[in-house]
């Protein structure tokens, strides 16, 4: 039995490691493992509760704004702090266009050179290529002449000799099956992504100074004020201008990269049977349309919350937080017990690398194996993402998500079983993006009309001043970032941060086995699949990158529970 | 067809430029030159050597690049994304091979380490840095190929012309090096000594000064003049206090006191509500972001002086309005405007005058505004 390592797994947020044991040519055991490490929650301890949006907000840059969000909200959970609507609304835009400028990006920069041979694409009758693209979409870039210019720019570029990010990589594979012209299309719509996610990227920079890495948030709201009799906050300009990048958003999304994805799918439908993984779902929910009381009763969200378990879409179960804990019997950290599950808010570890000393060709995968702990629900290992999300609110009877899941299916002529897959992964991140990009306008206008009102309210100015609150708090924040269920659990001791906690997305996707031996998603999706050159293992790219991995989120520390909080107050 | 073997990186037969290969996109030579001109505005540099960027940019073949991410967030690598005015993006994917970037490219596992090789063998390269470098525990707390970051570092800057360490984690250690430094976390000087280093703090980086600073590298076959930190003049040779925008209202006393009280809407001074533009130098206020859109403080948030060394620690907590530094000449005038017309207690002020590196360990309690 062969062992094959990839390591970096490219093309992904952060350093990922994937150790594959292959037998008769198909994966027999897969082995997941983050490979860095920086202590974020270490560091915030004894921190102003307040700060902690901006230092967890670089817990990742790709998807930035989500760690603000779910921190100021576990602070206001703690507190007992409702933010003002247009706070709450605000929120709501920036993460909404935070899902569909990154989800855009995965599909084209990350993920698609999966699917798409560039090297192909110079084989493409730039006539066909048109007939294609029109065949599929209203989009007006699409003559013949268009594609022939493209096709000219990528064959000067090979003629330079200097491929850059496209150099050495698996061109050619027989697992790419798309035809040239189809290639060659793709490869406009990568190019034209790059323009366009920088443009509408914008509307972070309009209600939050900059992207990457917003500085909008506050414990309490925002800190963009709004006033249309003003040059300084948020007036009729500056939602005019929402409002053209929004419109950019939608179009792009439904004219191209919609179609695309129905495009490209059929090519691949052997996909939708490959890469499954656990079966069992988790969401949070996210994008409170209502004001929110607190994190177990956060009113009414837009992408409901709930658990799916054994593809049974027939029954949504609730969600329950303190369901939550973790493992670290794989993971390089210690316990007291190394077998035992811990919440949040109880559970605790120090880091205890016990890998082989680098330079090393393979982990010890019976040992501890990564950075990464094992996040479980009710001691089982679940899925989270735009997967999760859309069976949820599909099997809620989301009437938006079922429209468009419904639409997807019957054209790639599959049943609902086809999205527990690889390409059900992306299809459904691609549905997603459709309905949340259908709301970023609504919601801007809900907004203006807000303010329109008179409500300029942008922050709840009685819980600012950390007198006013109790010596001790605890309380967890909560949201569905692009790549699925993000969790921050915080408790709060004399105006100061105790003990501060973050279960993201790829710490469940991407966790390593438990106590139990359950493998994580990443590990169960890999079994079974088949490499047709295991030298280039093209195949475990596809199911990797269709969980849009990111593991400078997932990797964290925590400390104990009781341990005495060191305070660093020397002079 | 093309050719498939040659798939390697490394540098090939390239025949024109950068202009050229703008021309084959359809980018015009006056839209190049505008570009230029906006290069060398960034640069600050006269208008007569405007012409000598083009020269410079029209004769240049693309110089490989490998981009590093160590104890990264990728904001960095986001905000080269975001690289700004017409067609810069690709401008910049023009300007430079990136023969290795975890991020965007195709290769995977060996592939990619052998393309990162093959780079460092020919030599002559730029090394652009993200993310710190954890030095502790002989480094096992970050590794890549299952070798870790200090030796990865060693080897991808022998023989390279230059590093570029962008944002504030690959300059000065960053987030992962705040207090307590769980990891022994350090910048790219504090281990690359035999090679210029140029700091682009930011959290992350402004894509408008990694485009700038590459630009002038290839134009005057040179480094930018630096500071003491290791940061370009031309980007970080001003305080944010003296360019900013609210700074009219700082002069006249008029403060933001609360969140989205009238003085937030109107756009007053946020000093009181912890703005730390006063000790923190960068030409956000002047560049902005995102194509000039806005900035921090144009959305109504204080700056949290994210291009200064240590600024985690240094800096925070974020909302505390900034101590005075006694013969500092705008902060008493701040504490002058401030005891007259925002009844800044003077014993809060003197408590907070000890020097900012240390002050979240020295605080204990929280200070006094009223």
């Amino acid at each position: 039995m062969a062992k094959i390592v990839i390591d970096p797994l490219t093309r992904i947020e952060g350093h990922l490691r994937i150790e594959a044991e292959i037998s008769g040519g198909k994966i027999t055991g897969a082995w997941s493992s983050g490979t860095m490490f920086r202590g974020i929650e270490n560091i915030l301890k004894g921190r102003d509760p307040r700060d902690a949006w901006v230092f967890t907000q670089r817990i990742c840059g790709v998807c930035t704004t989500v760690h603000a969000i779910c921190s100021v909200r576990a602070v206001e959970d703690a507190l007992g702090i409702q933010v003002p609507p247009n706070a709450r609304m605000i929120r709501n835009i920036l993460e909404a266009i935070q899902y569909v400028q990154d989800h855009v990006i995965h599909f084209y920069h990350l993920h698609a050179l999966d699917w798409v041979d560039i090297v192909s694409a110079l084989d493409a009758d730039p006539a066909k290529t048109s007939q294609l693209a029109q065949s599929i979409s209203d989009w007006p870039k699409s003559s013949a002449d268009y594609f022939k210019g493209i096709k000219e720019r990528v064959a000067a570029f090979v003629k330079t000799g200097q491929l850059g990010p496209f150099a050495n990589a698996y061109w050619g594979h027989p697992a790419y099956k798309l035809p040239p012209e189809a290639n060659l299309m793709a490869v406009a719509h990568y190019l034209e992504a790059l323009e366009w996610q920088r443009e509408v990227i914008k509307a972070h920079a309009i209600l939050g100074g900059k992207n990457p890495h917003l500085q909008t948030y506050l414990v309490g709201g925002m800190s963009c004020p709004v006033d249309p009799n003003s040059q300084a906050g948020l007036n009729a300009d500056g939602i005019a201008f929402l409002k053209d990048l929004f419109k950019k958003a939608k179009e792009f999304v439904e004219q191209v990269y919609l179609p695309d994805v129905l495009a490209v799918a059929p090519f691949y439908l052997d996909w939708a049977g490959i890469g499954e993984g656990l079966g069992n779902f988790l969401s949070y929910g996210d994008f409170p349309l209502t004001d929110t009381r607190s994190s177990d009763d956060p009113g009414n969200l837009f992408l409901p919350r709930g658990v799916i378990l054994s593809r049974d879409l027939s029954t949504v179960h609730p969600v329950d937080q303190k369901a939550v804990t973790e493992y670290v019997t794989h993971s390089w950290y210690s316990y007291e017990d190394d077998r035992e599950a811990k919440h949040p808010w109880q559970g605790g570890t120090w880091p205890n690398y016990t890998g082989p000393k680098p330079p090393y060709e393979y982990l010890d995968t019976d040992k501890k194996y990564s950075w990464l702990k094992a996040p479980r629900y009710n001691d089982q290992a679940v899925e989270v993402g735009p997967l999760a999300r859309m069976l949820v609110a599909y099997a809620a009877g989301h009437e938006r998500v079922k429209y468009w899941v419904d639409t997807v299916l019957a054209k790639l002529g599959a049943g609902p079983e086809a999205l527990f897959s690889t390409l059900g992964r992306t299809a459904a991140r691609c549905i997603e993006t459709v309905v949340i990009a259908e709301q970023l306008i609504p919601w801007t206008e809900e907004l203006a009309a807000n303010i329109g009102k008179g409500d300029l309210r942008i922050h709840e100015q009685k819980h600012w001043d950390p007198s006013t609150w109790p010596a001790e708090a605890e309380g967890w924040g909560w949201t569905e970032a692009p790549r699925g269920a993000l969790g921050h659990w915080i408790r709060i001791k004399n105006g100061r941060i105790e003990n501060y906690q973050c279960i993201v997305p790829t710490t469940w996707n991407g966790s390593p086995r438990d106590a139990n031996g359950q493998p994580g998603a990443y590990e169960a999706s890999l079994v079974g699949t088949e490499l047709a050159d295991p030298e280039k293992p093209l195949e475990i790219l596809r199911t990797i990158h269709s969980f849009d991995p990111c593991i400078a989120c997932a990797v964290h520390l925590v400390e104990p529970r009781g341990n005495k909080t060191k305070i660093f107050r020397v002079c | 067809m093309a050719k498939r073997g040659n798939f390697t990186s490394g540098l090939g037969g390239v025949e024109g430029g950068v202009l050229e290969a703008l021309q084959r996109k359809g980018i015009s030579r006056r839209e190049f030159l505008k570009f230029c001109a906006i290069i060398g505005a960034a640069l600050a540099v006269p208008v007569d050597q405007v012409g000598r960027i083009a020269e410079a940019l029209a004769s240049v073949r693309r110089p490989p690049v490998i981009w590093l991410e160590f104890q990264d967030c990728a904001g960095c690598t986001e905000s080269f994304l975001r690289a700004s005015r017409p067609a810069v993006a690709e401008i910049v994917l023009d300007l430079l091979s990136v023969d290795y970037h975890e991020t965007i490219m195709a290769a995977a596992g060996k592939q990619a380490e052998e393309a990162k090789e093959a780079t460092v063998k020919t030599g002559g390269h730029l090394v652009i840095v993200e993310g710190s470098i954890p030095t502790r525990e002989g480094g096992i707390y970050c590794c890549i190929g299952g070798r870790t970051a200090v030796e990865i570092l060693e080897e991808a800057t022998r023989g390279a012309a230059a590093v570029i360490a962008v944002g504030s984690c690959a300059a000065f250690g960053g987030l992962a090096s705040a207090e307590p430094n769980p990891t022994g976390a350090v910048g790219v000087r504090d281990l690359v000594h035999k090679v210029p280093v140029i700091n682009l703090p930011g959290c992350p980086v402004n894509a408008v000064n990694i485009t700038a600073t590459v630009v002038h590298y290839l134009t005057y076959k040179s480094l930018p003049e630096l500071d003491a930190w290791g940061r370009p003049l031309f980007a970080y040779g001003k305080r944010i206090h003296d360019n900013c925008e609210r700074r009219a209202h700082f002069d006249a006393g008029q403060f933001v006191e609360n969140w989205g009280d009238e003085g937030h809407r109107k756009g007053w001074c946020l000093y009181l509500m912890g703005c730390k533009g006063p000790e923190t130098y960068s030409n956000c206020p002047t560049v902005r972001w995102n194509e000039g859109t806005n900035w921090p403080v144009g959305a109504g948030h204080g700056c949290v002086g994210c291009t200064q060394p240590g600024f985690w620690d240094s800096m925070t907590p974020f909302y505390r309005r900034l101590p005075t530094v006694p013969g500092f000449s705008v902060e008493s005038t701040a504490d002058d405007v401030g005891l007259g017309l925002a009844a800044v207690a003077a014993a809060g002020v003197a408590a907070h005058a000890a020097g900012s590196i240390i002050r979240r360990k020295t605080e204990k309690t929280e200070e006094s505004k009223e």
